[in-house]
């Protein structure tokens, strides 16, 4: 009844071609929007921000990232992390080194360095495919967290290997309260999330499907695949290294190797899965997902009153067993639900 | 739409011009195996040209070799004058060659208007950048071309299913969809590999409507390749015939009908009642 | 000179290691398709298992090995009926990623019912320098190795056996090249799986004793089927003896570079340098030395 689109006509390409067509859809992103950026800094509580609502947004832009390279472009990954700390290293190194350099400046640049890394590595991609690909990925993952560990330039010649990072400030104004930080990032990452949105439904994203769906043909009409599939690699690890910089400076705290480990890679993948491979609101979907449920099984093992190692143990179980099961029966993830959900609120309350 | 010269031929007021695509003692050999053996035939702009012939005698792998996807060992092929045989897909392309393929190869993932947009790729000069922040010159090109795009699908009547992934749709469908994103690239030549494979009468039909509108309207220049002998001697200027790799068999469906080399490797012998094939 | 032949020597011999944990690929892959990446998780499972018997339950260890073997069986049959089933005309990859599913659900599962503290298994053979060697040559090879290297020879001559030999092998050989002329002709392609998925089971078994022996069994043992990557890039994805050269290629130059170019660089090669030479590997031949080439048709 209320989710139909009788009456909303489009006399215009510009107006078919709108992100969201539907005007009950403008009006719930409008109305999350004002929720996400005035009721929660001012009623959520710091640790709701810092750790939940802060890293889900930082995961989702590094999903985000991630379904640009393997969802859209079709080019499997397990380098993520990798990317990420290129991102983190790179941001933390422009800050110290060049005082008063301008923070999101700072983070664009080791997003750049990020994609220069991602081009690098990317360049097997032409002859490689499939697992293969994958596996020349963990060469990525190993071989640069070994470089961020050996090359004390990089630390900023610190002993210990692990570095604090520097408050985050823009024209002056520190970044200290959770709220404050949040905010930023929020900013940050709904910016990134349109600009992928428009890159997807132009040219760029139907080149990177059109690899991703069937490289001969794709040829034939005139994509360069090492062209397009270098520029899947550099969007993504752009995305990649900027989030890893938010992980560095909004979140963490600190840069260091061990936060970007394979493990780190592994959930940015199963946040892609389980949300919804070549979706962008799959990457948000997911990484909320893979943000809640370790908390969720905390809560259930505290409450049967199990040991907190069985929780951890607990909580590699269900992610696989979740894997499995959303392979087996939604292969198209979350985002896939939810499309089929709001296919049902338009029908509603009619069976049909 | 863009209206090019209408074509003449004599007889029938369609004009077919000078020679646009020559193809010189072409051989082509995978391993041991010789695709092509010294293969020369040309063809002229505006005329619907045929490659017919056996299963097997190599008329895909012809058309691979015109489009760049195949080099082949020896030969020449010559364009608008040009030599260019040691094109790759992209030069193709950018030379205004556009085909379909035999099994269909459309990208699943993406709805039929996207497949179409996909064909108005070398027409779009804006970058990934501009393209991100979609102002000002991105959103102009996107709309022009989606109006291009839209322009095929009026063409090609399928404007009811522009937003269904072409997955979904029955094959006949999905042939007339890489038919528009063929014709999305506004080529001068047009490759088309078996378009009528496995579809019924009225499927059949229509692609021959469509195909003769393009060589009618936009002055295409169509070289096909096609079974249905009722079909090739219909709608083809010319034909020629290739068997094992080699041509048996180059001229007008009348001469080519007749050809004692043609019947005995191809046709069937008239008395016989054929292969199935209908005789025109 | 002689210290170079040792590090070799050591080199080849984690070698054979890393290719009886390869074999378990292969066997899988050959026989399904399939990519598991949870090959090495089944090997911590199955060493997990087999000490968790001898220590928890008091079991000697000739008892433990056939006890885990009906475990690795009955995990067989759940991964067949579980995940393999209702996945079976997916594409690849999707296969793929639910192995990544499976190996974190069995790793959790293992630590699950066995606890997470690091165990010592012991063997009935002893990781000194083999004497003969010693005397002989003034080399030191460790015993352990060299009994490693014979374990896997003798697997692999089976293994060969059991393709070509018996009817069972034929299924599989029939099974990998094609699944749908395999169920045309009657062979039961699911409890084919379940054979080939128990196979890959007991070769687990054999390497993460061997492993688990040397390094105590503990949840980085998961870390060698990653290590298993390269070696099957090298050695391409269908071959056995394409697993054992690309595990004596990766084990040996794995040592080698660490120790003559690892202390020029601060060291720590061994965690990267393997995957660096499968990816370069793959520039130049992507199917690899024994693989089969990729053809496709337009």
């Amino acid at each position: 009844m209320l989710y139909r689109e009788a009456g909303q006509f489009k006399t215009s390409y510009q107006s078919d071609g709108q992100i969201l067509p539907i005007r009950q859809d403008r009006v719930a992103l409008l109305a999350l929007l004002l929720v996400a950026v005035v009721a929660v800094p001012l009623l959520a509580s710091p640790y709701l921000l810092s750790a939940i609502l802060i890293p889900f947004l930082i995961f989702a832009l590094a999903a985000l990232g991630l379904n640009i390279l393997t969802g859209y472009a079709g080019q499997l990954s397990l380098g993520t992390a990798a990317f990420m700390a290129v991102g983190a290293y790179a941001s933390f190194n422009f800050v110290a080194r060049i005082p008063g350099i301008p923070l999101l400046l700072a983070f664009v640049l080791g997003g750049l360095c990020a994609a220069l890394v991602g081009i690098a590595f990317g360049l097997p991609s032409l002859r490689i495919r499939g697992f293969y690909l994958a596996a020349a990925t963990l060469a990525t993952q190993f071989f640069v967290i070994w470089c961020l560990t050996k090359i004390p330039y990089l630390t900023n010649h610190s002993s210990s290997g692990v570095v604090t990072v520097q408050t985050m400030q823009v024209f002056g104004y520190k970044f200290v309260t959770p709220g404050a930080k949040y905010l930023l990032v929020l900013g940050i990452v709904a910016l990134m999330a349109l600009l992928a949105k428009n890159m997807i439904r132009s040219n760029v994203g139907r080149s990177w499907m059109a690899i991703r769906d069937m490289d001969m043909a794709a040829e034939v009409i005139g994509f360069r695949p090492l062209r397009t599939k270098l520029l899947a690699f550099a969007v993504s690890s752009f995305y990649c290294g900027v989030a890893g910089a938010l992980y560095a400076f909004a979140y963490l705290g600190t840069v260091e190797p061990e936060a970007y480990s394979l493990d780190l890679s592994f959930r940015i993948l199963f946040m892609v899965i389980i949300g919804g491979v070549g979706s962008i609101l799959g990457s948000f979907l997911g990484a909320a997902f893979i943000v809640l449920l370790p908390i969720f099984l905390n809560m259930l093992a505290h409450g049967l009153g199990l040991a907190t190692n069985y929780a951890s143990n607990l909580e590699l179980m269900v992610f696989g067993g979740l894997i499995i099961f959303f392979l087996i029966v939604e292969p198209h993830g979350l985002a896939r639900l939810w499309q089929i959900g709001k296919e049902k609120l338009r029908l509603w309350p009619f069976p049909h | 739409m863009e209206m090019m010269q209408p074509p003449t031929v004599p007889g029938t007021g369609r004009r077919i011009g000078e020679v646009i695509l020559d193809l010189k003692n072409i051989s082509l050999a995978f391993g041991g195996v010789k695709a092509l053996t010294d293969i020369s035939f040309d063809v002229r702009q505006h005329e619907i040209r045929a490659i017919i012939g056996p299963n097997g005698a190599g008329k895909s792998s012809m058309l691979n070799v015109i489009n760049g996807v195949y080099r082949p060992q020896h030969g020449e092929i010559v364009l608008r004058g040009a030599r260019r045989t040691n094109m790759d897909c992209y030069s193709a392309a950018k030379a205004g060659i556009a085909r379909t393929f035999q099994n269909i190869a459309l990208f699943k993932g993406m709805t039929v208007l996207d497949n179409i947009m996909t064909g108005r790729n070398l027409k779009m000069k804006t970058n990934f950048l501009q393209q991100a922040f979609y102002l000002g010159a991105a959103r102009r090109e996107e709309i022009a071309h989606r109006e291009k795009a839209e322009a095929i699908i009026d063409f090609l009547e399928i404007q009811a299913i522009r937003k269904t992934p072409v997955g979904r749709l029955p094959y006949g469908l999905q042939k007339r969809v890489e038919l528009g994103r063929a014709l999305a690239a506004e080529p001068e030549i047009l490759l088309l590999d078996e378009p009528m494979a496995g579809m019924n009468v009225e499927e059949k039909q229509d692609m021959c409507r469509f195909i003769l509108d393009v060589n009618d309207q936009f002055g295409t220049t169509i070289v096909l390749i096609e079974h249905d002998m009722g079909v090739v001697m219909d709608i083809s200027d010319r034909v020629v015939v290739l068997d094992y790799g080699k041509k048996i068999g180059d001229g007008t469906p009348d001469e080519v009908r007749t050809n004692e080399n043609v019947i005995k490797a191809y046709l069937g012998q008239a008395h016989d009642g054929a292969n199935g094939e209908t005789q025109a | 000179m002689s210290f170079f032949i040792e590090v070799l020597l050591g080199g080849l011999l984690s070698g054979v290691m890393y290719a009886l944990v390869a074999i378990g690929f292969v066997l899988i892959y050959k026989a399904s398709g399939v990519f598991n990446f949870a090959q090495g998780a089944m090997v911590f499972f199955a060493a997990l298992t087999c000490v968790g018997f001898v220590d928890k339950f008091g079991v000697s260890l000739w008892l433990a090995i056939p006890l885990t073997i009906l475990v690795m069986i009955a995990l067989a049959l759940a991964i067949e009926r579980v995940v393999l089933r209702p996945l079976v005309n997916q594409p690849e990859i999707t296969l793929f990623m639910a192995t990544i599913g499976l190996a974190f659900f069995i790793e959790g599962l293992a630590q699950l019912l066995w606890g997470s503290q690091v165990r010592k298994l012991d063997l009935p053979i002893e990781d000194v320098p083999n004497e003969y060697l010693m005397e002989h040559f003034n080399i030191l090879v460790s015993q352990f190795d060299m009994t490693a290297a014979v374990v896997c020879a003798v697997l692999v001559v089976a293994l060969a056996l059991l393709f070509t030999k018996t009817r069972v092998g034929r299924a599989l050989r029939a099974v990998a090249d094609d699944h749908q002329a395999a169920l045309a002709v009657g062979i039961p392609l699911q409890r084919i799986w379940v054979v080939v998925w128990s196979v890959a089971g007991l070769v687990a078994l054999v390497a993460g004793l061997l492993w688990g022996a040397r390094n105590g069994v503990q949840f980085a043992l998961t870390f060698i089927a990653l290590k298993a990557l390269p070696v099957l890039i090298l050695g391409g994805f269908t071959s056995i003896p394409g697993a054992i050269v690309g595990g004596l290629i990766i084990g040996a130059s794995e040592k080698l570079a660490e120790v003559y170019i690892g202390p020029m660089v601060g060291g720590g090669i061994e965690g990267w340098f393997p995957y660096v030479l499968a990816l370069l590997f793959l520039l130049v031949r992507p199917e690899g030395l024994f693989g089969e080439k990729i053809i496709r048709r337009i």
